[in-house]
């Protein structure tokens, strides 16, 4: 058995699906090792790979941990800034004669002149029609399929926007695994995937059902002539990422899906399997996203998914409840988007300047984490965005903000509301989704979710957000879609409209920006991260004003390391892109990754902690043992896992498990020893000595003759006793017993 | 270590709940409230038994102060607490609560100090600035107050935000209910807790030996009895509190009126409750997943037949309904409407579940009308309106109380929030259904139960991996001899029963420089540097076997026979020993560590003496088994020389 126990240890260490093939060869052993499996999980090396770094904010980052034998998952994204690699409905048919003529001729039987035609030109200039024109499909983190589903045990999702991809892997009918999200973020990410599946309905109608499997666009040749600008976009470097794409879910999936997810409040403690006692804190980046406190009886550690320190809406970031955590990792790649503005990152970093005192440290830390520079600087960019906006207006152009982050969206609102009122101009606001007025209502009702200061509304007996009003005053108009009957008897311009999406690829927004392109009164207000060359391809005559903003969507590397010093982690996982631009002086250890790169984290401790029941250990009893003083007693429980924890607690007793437990001696018998102790107990002896024929090990006979005949056979390691005597025999073993340690 | 309980309010009674929690050195005060039937010193809890050094003050000596909802019997002596008597440590409760509280407490003062002309006891900026330092939480959140303390809200279901709460300290864990409901309400959900390791529950008693059936019942009197009223041109009080009870009934009538289509105004009394349906608006994630499935649609706190009630009404013609505030009829506005409208015959006024004594409600729901009631010293009102009583409460029942007890199976119950006759039947019931010791305590006692404890160790990856390996053990149900007893059994219980009891056995080790560490056996040579010694037994006797023919011959053994002989001696043996596990094989038979086998040595060591039996002849089992089976060795052996094998 111990030799399977080695060799499993090392099989281990290979992809799960390569050792059972080994162990299937050795059919002998095949059971027992499926057996151990599950045992050794406990035992096995935390292993860490990280699938994809994402992009930015709507993009996150996606993980697979191993920890403790459990596959867990962080995030499930879709990358929709690739959407921009499809064109857009033509709404205008005039506007974009040569396309549609282009997609009609492909329609009716002329296939093949049209391929051919395709396959005389080289690689066609980057303008319009070198967007695809077909339904868009969406892209999926790639490594993700590469992973075989079933084994995946946990899902954690830390914010709306990585719960898009969801639906993709519940739908597989393999996937068994639990996915944990906060209610808030299960709320919201409902809303988006059902915005994204009404959005894509529209695109659905116009391109009717498909029936190949593997629509033409995907087909080599056809991407071998896209401009290498998208031909990149669609399939990556090395053309690794053409099999990230998908078609995308349907309604009916996305409520499957909302089916396997469970909620949770912040703080609050799940428990999966008993081993992994799990939390979601906030993370302050937008409402209900969160960061994951993991324990387990071997490690805590923390998932610190993308943090803000200021939250204008959203709960503020709770740091504080990851402290004692092992190992942290870190998955906030914002701060790499301002590698090169190196400018504002001046080296000011607490705790090098004061060393004094453990306590002085802390508080200067705390009060840099909290500075409210962010804060402003957020707010800043509103009053700018908020100040053009109202300067369109005023020219006479409409406002388009295709914006999706919901803090910001909230907040910008609220600004332009006010100021629209303030400078008493009376322009109506239109928000335009399928899920605006759902939306809206529930904002209204989760004050659980919100920072302070919307919580203070709730305490004054106030509305959380001021909708309500705005929609009885008529100064904000809810449509579920553009082509609303209502939306065209009110519409009126100019005007300011807030609607998905923000790729410009599906949804109201498209038409919008299509109807105000080219008037340059108008203006687009967009975020920072899209590719303007390929963004406003389909978009002619591009006279309208753009607005590109970035948002903070993370903590600064100044800010990290000062909380990574507060947390005092034994290790950190640590983005290898971020490596160049953090600083050396740190208190644990850096362990730096990369996409697709699978490592294990070191140990950290050779054993587990077990709790032992107060009144399993007083029933013990205990022996000293050896020259060391060691305290020694034997016990016997049942051991439970929960909630990350071991604990022994005294177990009840079974009828079938009535034997006399095994017992250990330790020691050596000395001969002289045992004569006296026999002689005390009334037992006379008389002694041969003999010399076992392989001469190694020196025999003594000790043939007891009163009170009856019994024979001690005594070697360095064994005593027999044979007697047919039973309370003879007994009165020997304890005379035996007493010069041996018995355990 | 110990849990003290310090009952400072609620004792065997109703009203002022506050119970001082000691564990592992972390002091918690459970609600904060006062009592409505005293105006004296006795309103307030005693505060001053709180257990603390002449220096220390209440910030020191307490850890923080939870409540569980915002009736005033659990809240009414906070702002007294925290303002006048300085308590400046953290506060927690349910968002809801938080939110609701102040409106109860300025409604409260209110009363007090403007209709009844008292000297306030704490004023508007009181409660104020004691409800900003209140920290609210989310149910099932996990609020770690200090380093030690930990505590958790559950679902409630009495009142909107109501919580159960736990709190944990160490290894020790206590929940303190407040007031629950266990069935789900028109517009609450029932109570829902997670199953807890506790050491002690605290839990009301309020109907600690009624038992009820549907409420649905219970609504259709109150609707028949308020239908007929108006139908007859009757005014309707229902005095209630302005949150809770007041939007239940709301919901209750809104739906009759729009079902029967009536159109007699319903009137809600001042801005406080309409007020009031902003906050169930907000906090709709908070009512019962019945009235949340209905929100998407339409908000069910929108009632459409609700207005606003002027003063002016009070004297106007036609029926209507009206609610009021207090709902004990304490005073304040519902005691104004009801000095006008008890003596007219044809009007109704409803009394809540529960009225504490000394309230005008009270002296109703013994009252048989007409009569008399004194609602101060100087005045007299005679009461000939109907009077109905609602007995559909937010509290659980009896029947609540005890599945809760038996969910949650604490070491021990504490009884509060109810009446001592009552409590006394409930505890005897809790102690001789579960086996749960319970306590009543009355006010200012102290119950002290001991706490759980863990001791701490490390544990090798040795040990852990013993104690998740399979121990399969196979039983064999029937033992020998108890053919006998009738075939239904041995139909009932399979021959072999295989059990899988994982037990945990290991070494614990405790040196003076290290941790303790629980460690396997088989480790523990290695950690101490000593040879092991096996210490064995061994006995070669002679076996008794019938060599008869059947002419009464003797025959001699055949070789043959031998393996025959050990197939014997198993089948007898696996009827004795039928929980052991018994292994058979060509050469030897074994149970646990005994082994026997056929003796093949012309002069074995072990052997004693074959007695009158010619020895050439006889056939000897050899045994060996090792110290840790000594006796089970002997009683193996003991079988055997009783056995007799034939052979052949």
């Amino acid at each position: 058995m111990a030799n399977s126990f080695c060799s499993l240890t090392s099989l281990l260490l290979y992809p799960s699906t390569f050792w059972l093939e080994v162990s299937l060869t050795d059919l002998q052993h095949y059971r027992s090792i499926l057996l151990k499996v599950e045992d050794f999980s406990l035992f096995t090396l935390m292993k860490f790979t990280c699938l994809s770094e994402g992009k930015g904010y709507h993009f996150p980052p996606c993980h697979i941990l191993n920890l403790c034998g459990f596959q867990l998952l962080f995030d499930c994204p879709l990358d929709l800034s690739a959407l921009s690699v499809f064109s857009p409905l033509p709404i205008n048919l005039s506007s974009v004669p040569d396309q549609c003529t282009s997609v009609c001729t492909c329609e009716t039987s002329l296939d093949s002149e049209c391929g051919r035609k395709k396959k005389q030109k080289v690689e066609k200039l980057l303008d319009a029609s070198s967007l695809i024109h077909a339904e868009p499909w969406y892209k999926t983190v790639k490594s993700l399929r590469l992973w075989n589903i079933s084994f995946i045990d946990v899902v954690f999702i830390s914010s709306p926007m990585g719960m898009l991809g969801l639906p993709f892997l519940t739908r597989n009918k393999d996937f068994s695994a639990k996915v944990y999200a906060t209610e808030a973020t299960a709320r919201l990410g409902k809303l988006m995937m059902e915005e994204l599946v009404e959005m894509h309905k529209e695109i659905l109608q116009f391109y009717g059902p498909q029936e190949s499997s593997c629509p033409e666009w995907m087909r080599w040749n056809e991407i071998e002539l896209l401009p290498s600008a998208l031909k990149e976009i669609l399939s990556g470097r090395d053309g690794e990422d053409l099999g990230g794409w998908m078609p995308l879910y349907s309604a009916a999936d996305v409520s499957e899906c909302m089916r396997k997810v469970q909620s949770l409040k912040y703080a609050e403690e799940a428990c999966y399997n008993g081993t992994l006692s799990i939390k979601a804190f906030s993370s302050g980046l937008d409402i209900g996203t969160c960061n994951w406190s993991i324990i387990s009886p071997k490690q805590n550690i923390t998932y610190l998914s993308s943090s803000t320190f200021a939250s204008a809406t959203a709960t503020k970031f709770d740091y504080n409840a990851l402290h004692g955590s092992d190992v942290i990792i870190f998955s906030d790649f914002s701060a790499s988007n301002v590698i090169d503005k190196k400018d504002d990152y001046n080296g000011f970093s607490p705790g090098v300047s004061k060393l004094s005192g453990e306590d002085d440290d802390r508080e200067s830390i705390t009060e840099f984490l909290l500075n409210t520079d962010e804060l402003a600087e957020e707010s800043d960019k509103l009053a700018f965005l908020c100040s053009c906006t109202l300067d369109s207006v005023k020219a006479g152009g409409s406002v388009l903000i295709p914006i999706a982050r919901l803090g910001t969206v909230l907040q910008l609102l609220e600004h332009i509301t006010f100021s629209l009122q303030s400078s008493n101009l009376k322009v109506p606001i239109f928000i335009i989704s399928s899920v605006a007025e759902e939306l809206l209502a529930l904002l209204n009702v989760i004050p659980e979710w919100l920072c302070k200061q919307r919580q203070d509304k709730l305490y004054s007996g106030q509305p959380l957000f001021d909708f309500m009003d705005l929609l009885n005053e008529k100064r904000l108009f809810l449509f579920p879609a553009i082509h609303s009957p209502k939306l065209l008897s009110i519409w009126q311009e100019p005007c300011i409209v807030f609607c998905p999406h923000w790729s410009l690829r599906i949804g109201p927004a498209v038409h919008l920006l299509q109807r105000w392109c080219a008037d340059e009164n108008s203006l687009l207000v967009m975020e920072e991260g899209l590719d303007a060359n390929i963004t406003f391809l389909p978009f002619k005559l591009m006279a309208i004003k753009v607005l590109q903003c970035s948002f903070l969507s993370g903590m600064k590397l100044q800010k990290a390391e000062s909380l990574m010093k507060l947390l005092k982690p034994k290790y950190v996982l640590f983005p290898e892109k971020l490596k160049q631009i953090e600083s050396c002086l740190r208190s644990f250890s850096c362990i730096y990754y990369s996409e697709n790169e699978t490592f294990g984290i070191p140990k950290l401790k050779d054993c587990s902690e077990v709790d032992i029941a107060i009144d399993l250990a007083c029933q013990l009893s205990h022996t000293k043992l050896g020259k060391e003083n060691v305290s020694v007693a034997r016990m016997k429980g049942e051991l439970f896992v929960e909630q990350g924890k071991n604990r022994l607690l005294n177990g009840n007793e079974h009828s079938g498990s009535s034997q006399t437990r095994p017992f250990l001696c330790l020691g050596g018998v000395n001969l002289q020893n045992l004569l006296t102790t026999l002689q005390k107990k009334g037992i006379t002896t008389r002694v041969e000595d003999v010399t076992t024929t392989d001469g190694s090990d020196k025999t003594y006979l000790v043939h007891v003759l009163e009170p009856k005949h019994a024979l001690i056979e005594v070697s360095a390691a064994r005593t027999k006793v044979s007697t047919g005597d039973e309370s003879l025999s007994s009165n020997i073993s304890e005379a035996i017993c007493t010069i041996l340690n018995v355990i | 270590m110990a849990i003290e309980c310090l009952i400072l309010g609620a004792g065997q009674e109703v009203g002022k709940s506050c119970v001082v929690v000691t564990i592992n050195g972390k002091r918690i005060m459970f609600d904060c409230g006062m009592h409505m039937g005293y105006l004296d010193h006795r309103r307030y809890p005693d505060f001053s038994l709180i257990p603390r050094d002449a220096s220390e003050d209440f910030t020191s000596s307490l850890t923080c102060i939870i409540v569980t909802h915002f009736h005033l019997d659990h809240i009414g002596a906070l702002p007294y607490f925290t303002e006048v008597c300085g308590y400046k440590g953290p506060i927690y409760m349910t968002y809801p609560t938080k939110a609701l509280a102040p409106l109860m407490l300025e409604d409260y003062r209110k009363v007090m100090v403007d209709r009844r002309g008292e000297e306030e006891q704490f004023s508007s900026e009181h409660i104020a600035e004691c409800m900003q330092k209140v920290t609210a939480v989310d149910l099932k959140q996990t609020v770690q107050v200090d380093k030690e303390l930990q505590i958790r809200a559950y679902y409630a279901g009495h009142v909107l935000g109501a919580a159960m709460f736990y709190a944990k300290v160490g290894d020790a864990a206590v929940v303190y209910t407040g007031d629950y409901n266990m069935t789900p309400d028109r517009h609450l959900g029932a109570a829902q807790i997670d199953r807890l390791q506790l050491d002690l529950v605290i839990t009301e008693s309020t109907y600690a030996t009624t038992f009820r059936d549907s409420k649905y019942v219970r609504e259709r009197e109150f609707l028949k009895a308020v239908h007929n009223c108006v139908a007859g041109g009757g005014k309707v009080l229902i005095p209630s509190f302005a949150l809770g009870r007041a939007q239940e009934l709301c919901m209750l009538l809104d739906d009759y009126w729009e079902r029967m289509n009536l159109k007699i105004p319903i009137y809600f009394s001042a801005g406080l409750t309409i007020q009031a349906n902003i906050y169930y608006k907000t906090l709709i994630n908070w009512t019962s997943q019945k009235v949340k499935d209905s929100y998407a649609t339409r908000n069910p706190f929108d009632f459409k037949n609700v207005c606003k009630f002027e003063r002016a009404f009070i004297n106007a013609p036609g029926p209507c309904v009206l609610f009021a505030t207090p709902g004990m009829i304490s005073g304040g506005f519902s005691l104004e409407v009801f000095r006008q409208w008890a003596p007219h015959e044809g009007n109704l006024v409803t009394l809540p579940g529960y009225c504490v004594a000394g309230t005008v409600g009270h002296r109703l729901m013994s009252a048989k009308t007409p009569t008399q009631v004194n609602i101060d010293q100087n005045t007299q009102i005679d009461v000939r309106c109907q009077i109905h009583q609602l007995s559909f409460s937010p509290h659980t029942d009896a029947k609540g109380i005890m599945d809760l007890i038996k969910f949650l199976s604490p070491k021990h119950v504490i009884l509060v929030h109810g009446e001592k006759p009552k409590m006394e039947s409930l505890k005897g019931k809790i102690e001789s259904d579960f086996g749960i010791q319970c306590y009543f305590p009355a006010n200012n006692e102290t119950v002290s139960i001991p706490s759980t404890h863990y001791v701490k160790a490390d544990a090798s990856s040795t040990f852990l991996r013993s104690t998740l390996s399979p121990n399969f053990k196979f039983l064999r149900a029937s033992s020998g001899g108890n053919f006998s007893s009738d075939d239904m059994d041995m139909i009932a219980k399979p021959v072999l029963q295989v059990c899988d009891d994982r037990i945990a056995e290991g070494i614990l080790t405790t040196g003076r420089y290290q941790n303790p560490k629980i460690i396997h056996l088989k480790e523990l040579v290695l950690m101490s540097g000593e040879e092991s010694h096996k210490l064995q037994f061994a006995l070669c006797f002679p076996a008794r076997i019938t060599k008869m023919d059947e002419n009464g011959k003797l025959i001699p053994l055949a070789q043959e026979f031998v393996p025959s002989l050990l197939h014997q001696l198993f089948s007898k043996l696996s009827n004795e020993f039928s929980e052991a596990t018994i292994q058979e094989s060509d050469q030897n038979i074994q149970i646990e560590s005994f082994v026997v086998s056929i003796c093949s040595k012309e002069k074995c060591p072990h052997r004693v003496s074959a007695g009158p039996h010619d020895i050439s002849e006889a056939v000897y089992f050899c045994c060996m088994w090792s110290a840790a089976d000594e006796k089970l060795g002997w009683k193996v052996i003991s079988i055997m020389k009783k056995l007799e094998l034939s052979n052949g």
